[in-house]
């Protein structure tokens, strides 16, 4: 690659885009209190800090649940509306497509802040399951967009092959277009996995007295003598998104291969 | 031209019978009412442009189009839901449609899944079916490592392994280059004498339809306009449409007379050329007084060179307007004098024959029964 | 076959039947919650009940109340600010991928630039207020280089740090669709372009930019909706200056305990951002098609900026001497129907120009 200005912005832009990031961890390990310039030196204790926060563990268990949960839901939805959009025609197809994906930029306040009304006026709690069917909600779309490239990247005739040799609507999707399009459904379960677990707003509106982690982080950050455990619980949630997000996209990548195309773009 | 000569029982009894077959795309009328026997054990084509709806007509019969209108039998059974898997018929898909996470026996035998056979039978039929279309080596390949003409044929002995009654295909050689097209002609041909299986093969090309078929369909928006035998197809185009489909035709402006010398015979007069007469054969839109077209074949024209004449005395003269040399070949376009516009004569270039000039005169020989008259 | 049966065959009924699930879910989660809360910004809060006669009382107030005026406007001024600095800073990396990096490395790059996107925006956000802050990496780091003497106060809670912060985070909102229209444009056409005796930079102009327009109208779209409501950033470096509309509708849920005012603003924001779009997507293919009606060149970007500026300075005298002129509601009133009638006008009856909007 040549060094010409173009090349110089980009590779900046990357810097900064990185730059916080790459704060983390260099706080998180630093032994003191300020989150300030010149580090301190390097200590552990705020990881060791983590463990022993009860309240800390009981919210990272409901955020796993919750994000489990809808990963599993969302993508399910996801595969029913992907599977549509891209094999059939019907009336209205790309307003209902449109209503369906409207989560993906609709701000998440009016969401959360409608899901909310909902529950005040029809006098339920809010809770961990009020957080699962908002993060489904938001998430749905981000999966369909997943699971349609999976889809689309199949050719068609490859299911009307099998039918045409002797197998059954639904043995063919067992056969065929399951196994071609596995990679696209564990690259959305890893991503709607991320979502939900890194997701604030809507949680932070429906979750009642059972805190998410993020939540549980706004919480803490009032408090400024508890900033380092929080850059160590980042730290934690950053290093688990990345790790997550190259499985999903080793998993997109071996999709493609399988269905022999080439590698065109990242996701959505 | 016909090539399964064999005449096995049944011969004559149609293994497809379309009868008035309409398929309808919301507003837009894809098939316009098809009706057609397919015979026991023939090659036949569905030749027509893009959108014609031979496709369509393919996939119907199928099974993967539902079709609004009319009757689609089967060795004498009525089609009418019943799904593609349940159907005696087998398609080699326009893109192969090879499954790209099995490997190239597990692709041969895909359809083997619900039969009887024992493994040991299965494997030697995967096998067999591989030797037959010349890939007998390659059954443990993955299949995204073949090339076109490999995935072709692992598609042909797919769909050949469960022996349907009819075998479909789908465009089959329009992803090959020109020279893998013409090995795959002859090999197609032979496979079907082979396997004396009827297939039913969807183009655009009239030239590999005439090479390759028993019988054509010629379709033109949603309707047959034409269904014979190659060179029936050929030597008699029935309208002006098909003659312009198959091969190339020259088209001159004619009068019919009304002094016809009777016995089946018309009489008129064509621009360029002067009077003819014609048999009522030649004339497949009738022959009514008055200003009508005829059409002729490139090669049923022939230039003549110095000392040469034409038998009768039906000669031409006219001006060279463009030479195109294919080698063995030389394509003239002679404006005819009184023509309005050149024909296309095609002379086969011979040792010691001279390519003529452009714009040089010449006069040409043509021949009255090679002629049709489209009104 | 019965007349069911033959819909449930059909191909419009097959994949009416398969997307119905996901359909029915956001029905039931998205389309029944937004309406509940357009109705529920027509009742009004009496204490601890809620009162359910038909009122446009909490609309009244939100337009004319000067704070609430303030903080849509600020919500839309941040917003803007964020979506022009995103975009622009956007577009060059789009295109350095797009055109320079190898194709077996693009994805590298789009994985690279997505990655912090999805990491915790929380996390993302404080890290902001963290690096900002009075004693932060920022100040410490220019004090400690002699750079300045004292730490730089206008860099957090306020506007400023909004926009900072919310341009980070919405970087790769940007990057994405630019580059996808750009991979779309044959190469060829810049060849044609080169070929035909255009240099580099008029060829960019003339041809790429054009045909990347859908790409950084999505991005525009993409950025400028989801920043107007949002609710972290304001809230951890906004400061007082810096709140926007989402932390509003927030307060009056919460801590005023007023839903439907809640509600009533949260319509209004949707409304506002949907109106704000419509104008500048109808402005943008009406002016386009002027500039071609004229026949290009000065006279047509002539004609178009004539019209910009017309419009824009008659639609800013109503907002600002309107309210004195003709009261606030009718004022409010006629600049909505102004602008908004004006933009469904212009989308039915121009077509859709060659830059595809």
């Amino acid at each position: 690659m040549r060094l010409t200005p173009l090349t110089v912005f980009a590779s900046l832009y990357l810097l900064v885009l990185y730059a916080p990031i790459v704060l983390l961890p260099l706080f998180a390990f630093n032994d003191g209190t300020v989150i300030a310039f010149p580090l301190q030196g390097f200590t552990t204790q705020w990881f060791a800090a983590l463990l022993d926060t009860p309240a800390l563990h009981q919210a990272t268990l409901n955020s796993l649940v919750i994000a489990v949960s809808t990963s599993v839901f969302a993508t399910i939805l996801g595969l029913f509306a992907a599977r549509a959009a891209t094999r059939y025609s019907f009336p209205a197809k790309a307003g209902v497509v449109g209503f369906i994906m409207l989560p993906l930029v609709l701000p998440e306040v009016i969401v959360a802040i409608s899901l909310l009304i909902v529950l005040m006026q029809l006098g339920l709690d809010s809770g961990t399951w009020s957080i699962i069917a908002g993060h489904t909600l938001i998430c749905t779309p981000f999966a369909i967009a997943i699971l349609q490239g999976s889809f689309s990247n199949m050719d068609r005739s490859l299911e009307e092959a099998a039918v045409d040799l002797g197998e059954t609507p639904w043995s063919t999707f067992r056969l065929i277009t399951l196994p071609l399009v596995t990679p696209g459904i564990i690259a959305s379960l890893l991503i709607c996995f991320t979502i939900s677990l890194d997701e604030f707003i809507i949680a932070f509106f429906l979750s009642g007295n059972e805190p998410t982690l993020p939540v549980y982080l706004w919480g803490q950050l009032r408090f400024p003598a508890r900033l380092p455990v929080v850059m160590a619980l980042g730290t934690i949630l950053v290093i688990l998104s990345v790790l997550l997000l190259v499985l999903a996209e080793t998993f997109r990548r071996r999709g493609l291969k399988r269905a022999g195309l080439k590698d065109t773009g990242g996701f959505l | 031209m016909s090539h399964s000569q064999t005449a096995t029982q049944g011969k004559t009894q149609p293994i497809i019978t379309l009868e008035g077959v309409q398929k309808y795309y919301g507003e837009y009328h894809a098939l316009r009412g098809i009706s057609a026997e397919i015979r026991q054990g023939e090659f036949f084509s569905l030749l027509g442009p893009s959108g014609c709806g031979k496709t369509t007509l393919l996939r119907a019969i199928a099974g993967f189009e539902d079709i609004s209108g009319g009757v689609i039998r089967l060795d004498g059974r009525d089609m009418e839901g019943v799904p593609p898997n349940k159907r005696p018929t087998n398609m080699v898909f326009q893109s192969y449609a090879i499954f790209p996470h099995m490997s190239v026996a597990e692709n041969v035998g895909f359809g083997l899944r619900r039969s009887s056979m024992s493994a040991e039978e299965k494997r030697r039929a995967v096998g067999e079916a591989l030797e037959m279309v010349g890939l007998g080596k390659f059954g443990a390949r993955a299949a995204h490592a073949l090339s076109g003409g490999q995935r072709q044929r692992v598609a042909l002995a797919r769909a050949l392994i469960l022996k349907p009654k009819v075998l479909l295909l789908d465009e089959p050689l329009s992803a090959l280059d020109k020279k893998m097209r013409e090995v795959m002609q002859v090999e197609l041909i032979k496979l079907q004498r082979e396997v004396g299986i009827t297939f039913i093969l969807v183009t655009h090309d009239q030239e590999e339809a005439l090479v390759m078929s028993d019988r054509i369909a010629v379709m033109f928006e949603g309707e047959i306009a034409q269904l014979d035998d190659p060179e029936t197809l050929y030597r008699r185009p029935r309208s002006r449409r098909v003659a312009e489909f198959i091969g190339m035709m020259n088209f001159l402006p004619a009068r019919v007379l009304p002094t016809g010398p009777g016995g089946g015979r018309i009489a008129l007069e064509v621009a360029g050329l002067g009077p003819a007469e014609l048999e009522t054969a030649q004339c497949p839109n009738g022959a009514a007084v008055g200003e009508a077209e005829i059409g002729v074949r490139p090669e049923s024209l022939t230039v003549l060179y110095e000392g040469q004449s034409a038998e009768g005395g039906r000669e031409a003269e006219g001006t060279v307007r463009e030479v195109v040399y294919y080698g063995d070949m030389t394509y003239y376009d002679i404006l005819l004098d009184g023509a309005p516009a050149p024909v296309r004569v095609s002379m086969r270039n011979m040792p010691g024959r001279r390519v003529l000039d452009y714009g040089a005169r010449t006069r040409l020989a043509w021949d009255p029964r090679s002629m049709m008259l489209f009104s | 076959m019965s007349v069911y049966g033959k819909v449930m065959r059909s191909e419009a009924g097959k994949g009416l039947t398969l997307i119905s699930p996901t359909l029915v879910y956001a029905l039931l989660l998205l389309a029944a919650p937004l309406i509940s809360i357009v109705l529920l910004s027509f009742w009004t809060q009496q204490f601890l009940t809620i009162q359910r006669d038909f009122t446009i009382a909490n609309y009244a107030e939100a337009l004319t109340d000067p704070l609430y005026r303030e903080l849509m406007l600020r919500s839309l001024r941040i917003s803007g600010m964020v979506t022009m600095v995103t975009v622009v800073l956007a577009f060059p990396v789009a295109y350095f991928i797009s055109f320079h990096v190898r194709p077996d490395r693009k994805s590298l790059w789009l994985f690279l630039i997505t990655i912090p996107f999805w990491t915790s925006y929380l996390i993302r956000v404080f890290l902001w207020r963290v690096i900002l802050a009075y004693d932060g990496p920022v100040n410490s780091g220019l004090i400690a280089t002699g750079m300045i003497d004292e730490p730089l106060s206008w860099i957090l809670y306020n506007a400023n740090s909004v926009v900072i912060t919310l341009a980070h985070a919405f970087a790769p909102f940007a990057i994405l669709p630019i580059f996808v229209s750009l991979e779309k444009i044959d190469r060829s056409l810049l060849e044609a372009a080169r070929d035909l005796g255009e240099s580099k930079a008029m060829t960019f102009l003339r041809v790429t930019l054009p045909l990347a327009m859908p790409g950084v109208l999505a991005a525009v779209l993409i950025v400028f909706i989801p920043t107007v409501g949002d609710y972290v950033t304001p809230r951890l470096v906004g400061g007082s200056g810096g709140t926007m509309i989402a932390n509003m509708i927030y307060a009056q849920i919460f801590d005023l305990n007023d839903r439907p005012m809640g509600a009533t603003l949260a319509v209004l924001a949707m409304m506002v951002v949907a109106m704000v779009l419509l104008w500048g997507v109808s402005r943008l293919r009406f002016w386009l098609w002027l500039v071609d009606r004229a026949g290009g060149g000065a006279k047509g970007i002539g004609a178009a900026i004539g019209a910009a500026l017309a419009e824009i300075l008659v639609l800013r005298a109503l907002f600002s001497l309107g309210p004195a002129l003709l009261g606030p509601g009718v004022a409010v009133i006629v600049l909505l129907l102004l602008a908004t009638a004006g933009s469904v006008l212009i989308l039915m009856r121009v077509p859709k120009g060659r830059w595809g909007i």
